[in-house]
């Protein structure tokens, strides 16, 4: 019988290489694995941008101010096409791969967890890009939205964050919501928490009890975080909104945790 | 009659090189009490697999039989005692990388194709087997660029085999591997076990298919309701279930053939009349003796199927 694998230990820089490559295969796979799935591509792509031409577009001459109202919606539909992907992508993702017992196979491999966890992030992250970059030439190109190579940058920076903090939540759902429901319970709580946080429509065009609520909601702090990086934030602090983000990251993330440890408890 | 009908099926096992009574078991599971809420999955159960035997976990649904696979994985932890492989507890991941599993999956990333799932769980072993031996052991020639979702109930089965298989490992765990496969499927998936065994692995089965278990295993444990009620080789299985049967039609009346040696029971169905004998020989020869127009006689082992239904009735 091969004992070797225990009795000669591979050496740590095989052993880090190979970690590696897990870790970029994962990724690799399940991008390519959302890629093909129409239901989630065709729709975490189509909306936003169907969305944006539909009512961007048509703001294209559009002043309130200083703000030029398809600039504006421009920061709204980034934030809110990279929400749906990293909430569909993980939330219905994971909770699909953990009612068939996909996950559980997985777990029973080598695999490190990690290694699902970064591939899950990562693909949401790069449909995030896809979707923002998609969103931006549509601006530019139709809709006279005119933006600096440092305000690109620091949209595309801005998703990473966004996409990364709506990660937590997309676990947790996860963990919550029974498979077969979870692309219904995900839209029953994305649609809304966009729109009352001004994503699909800036907030100042809304009743005034809404503006109100929209603070209460973490799809409001990355938008206005967004917003600010063309300067049409509102006049909360930036460390405020950077606060409520990181907190709203880590509220979700205990939660998952601590609902996935009592989960491993219990089985 | 399938024991009959099998017998041709069964090939027989490659010897056991690497068992002997010192032999360390290397994967155990002791006094295991596993309750999901109100339900006992499983009760005391007890089992040891030793280095190169293929054992049988075989016993109707609900029986525990997965619970014991989950937790040899260390996927679930029992309520009370301990579970080990390869001296340590699974849940502990560096025996993962020893070990290969195929779990009832309801449904496998389906927009992958065959290869890329092989290459992704390929790369999580330290010493993959070449995808061209994954792929001629498990039977994916031609459909390895087929995505998982274009396969077959039959295809998919054996496309999870091999991803059992693709890190080599020297344990493997199959729960109810034929599931949805056809005859010749199954038939092809028992001959890559068997290979799994000549190579030295130890594999743990569970099924519900009887005949699976009789054309596979070395060692047999039957459980029910969460508890082991017999173990043994299959030989010892059957034999636990009482005889062999004897059909044939005769003028010999009942009490006559119930007198004659180790006949424990005679029936009479439209014309034959079978008898259950454990020392079938004698009785066939005392038969024959006395009724010269003896006809359409046939003798059988006992299916498995008769001794499992025997055992698991008393329960």
């Amino acid at each position: 019988m091969a004992t070797s694998a225990i009795t000669h230990p591979i050496p740590a820089a095989t052993g880090f290489v190979r970690t590696l490559r897990i870790f970029g295969k994962e990724t690799k796979y399940e991008f390519l694995k959302l890629l093909r799935t129409k239901s989630f591509s065709l729709s975490t792509i189509g909306f936003p941008v169907m969305f944006y031409v539909l009512f961007g577009i048509a703001n294209r001459n559009a002043f309130a101010g200083n703000v030029h109202i398809a600039k504006y919606m421009l920061g709204g539909y980034a934030c809110f096409g990279l929400i749906g992907a990293t909430l569909f992508g993980i939330g219905v993702g994971v909770a699909g791969e953990l009612a068939a017992g996909w996950l559980e196979l997985k777990r029973a491999s080598p695999m490190p967890a990690p290694a699902y966890l970064f591939a899950k992030c990562a693909s949401a992250v790069a449909f995030g890009l896809i979707i923002v970059s998609i969103l931006t030439a549509i601006a530019v190109s139709f809709g006279g939205v005119s933006l600096s190579s440092t305000e690109l940058i620091k949209m595309f920076g801005m998703t990473i964050v966004g996409s990364i903090s709506f990660a937590s939540m997309g676990l947790l759902l996860a963990q919550l919501v029974p498979a077969n429901a979870a692309p219904a319970i995900v839209n029953l709580i994305y649609l809304p928490m966009s729109f009352l946080s001004g994503l699909w429509m800036p907030l100042r065009f809304m009743p005034h009890w809404l503006q109100h609520i929209a603070p209460a909601l973490p799809t409001y702090h990355l938008s206005q975080l967004m917003l600010h990086i063309f300067g049409y934030g509102d006049s909360m602090s930036l460390v405020t909104h950077w606060n409520a983000l990181i907190g709203f990251t880590l509220l979700m993330l205990g939660l998952s945790w601590l609902i996935f440890h009592r989960k491993e408890q219990n089985a | 009659m399938s024991a009959l009908a099998f017998a041709p099926e069964r090939q027989p096992l490659p010897a056991r090189p690497l068992v002997t009574p010192s032999h360390q078991p290397i994967a155990t599971l002791n006094n295991i009490t596993k309750r999901y809420g109100t339900t006992v999955a499983l009760d005391d159960l007890s089992l040891s697999l030793r280095p190169g035997e293929v054992v049988a976990l075989l016993g109707p649904n609900g029986a525990g039989k997965s619970t014991a696979v989950k937790l040899l994985l260390g996927l679930i932890a029992p309520n009370s005692g301990t579970a080990r492989v390869f001296g340590i507890d699974p849940r502990e991941a560096t025996t993962r990388a020893r070990v290969g599993a195929m779990l009832q999956v309801a449904r496998v990333t389906e927009t992958l194709r065959v290869r890329e799932h092989l290459d992704l769980f390929r790369s999580y072993y330290p010493r993959p087997l070449p995808v061209a031996d994954i792929v001629r052991i498990a039977q994916l020639q031609g459909i390895e660029d087929r995505f998982f979702g274009q396969l077959s109930g039959g295809q998919k089965q054996r496309a999870l085999f091999a991803l059992a298989i693709c890190g080599n490992p020297d344990l493997i765990f199959l729960d109810e591997p034929t599931v949805g496969m056809d005859i010749e499927a199954r038939r092809a998936l028992w001959q890559q076990i068997r290979s799994l065994c000549a190579q030295g692995k130890t594999v743990l089965l569970t099924t519900h298919y009887l005949e699976e278990a009789d054309a596979l295993a070395h060692r047999i444990i039957v459980i029910n309701k969460g508890r082991v009620i017999s173990a043994g080789t299959p030989a010892e299985i059957k034999k636990s279930s009482g005889g062999r049967t004897i059909r044939c039609q005769t003028r010999l009346s009942r009490e006559f053939m119930q007198t004659l040696p180790s006949v424990s029971n005679v029936e009479f169905n439209q014309g034959t009349v079978v008898v259950t004998a454990s020392e079938a020989e004698t009785v066939v020869r005392e038969m024959l003796l006395r009724d010269e127009s003896l006809s359409g006689l046939e003798v059988a082992g006992p299916a498995l199927e008769d001794a499992f239904l025997a055992l698991t009735k008393n329960q």
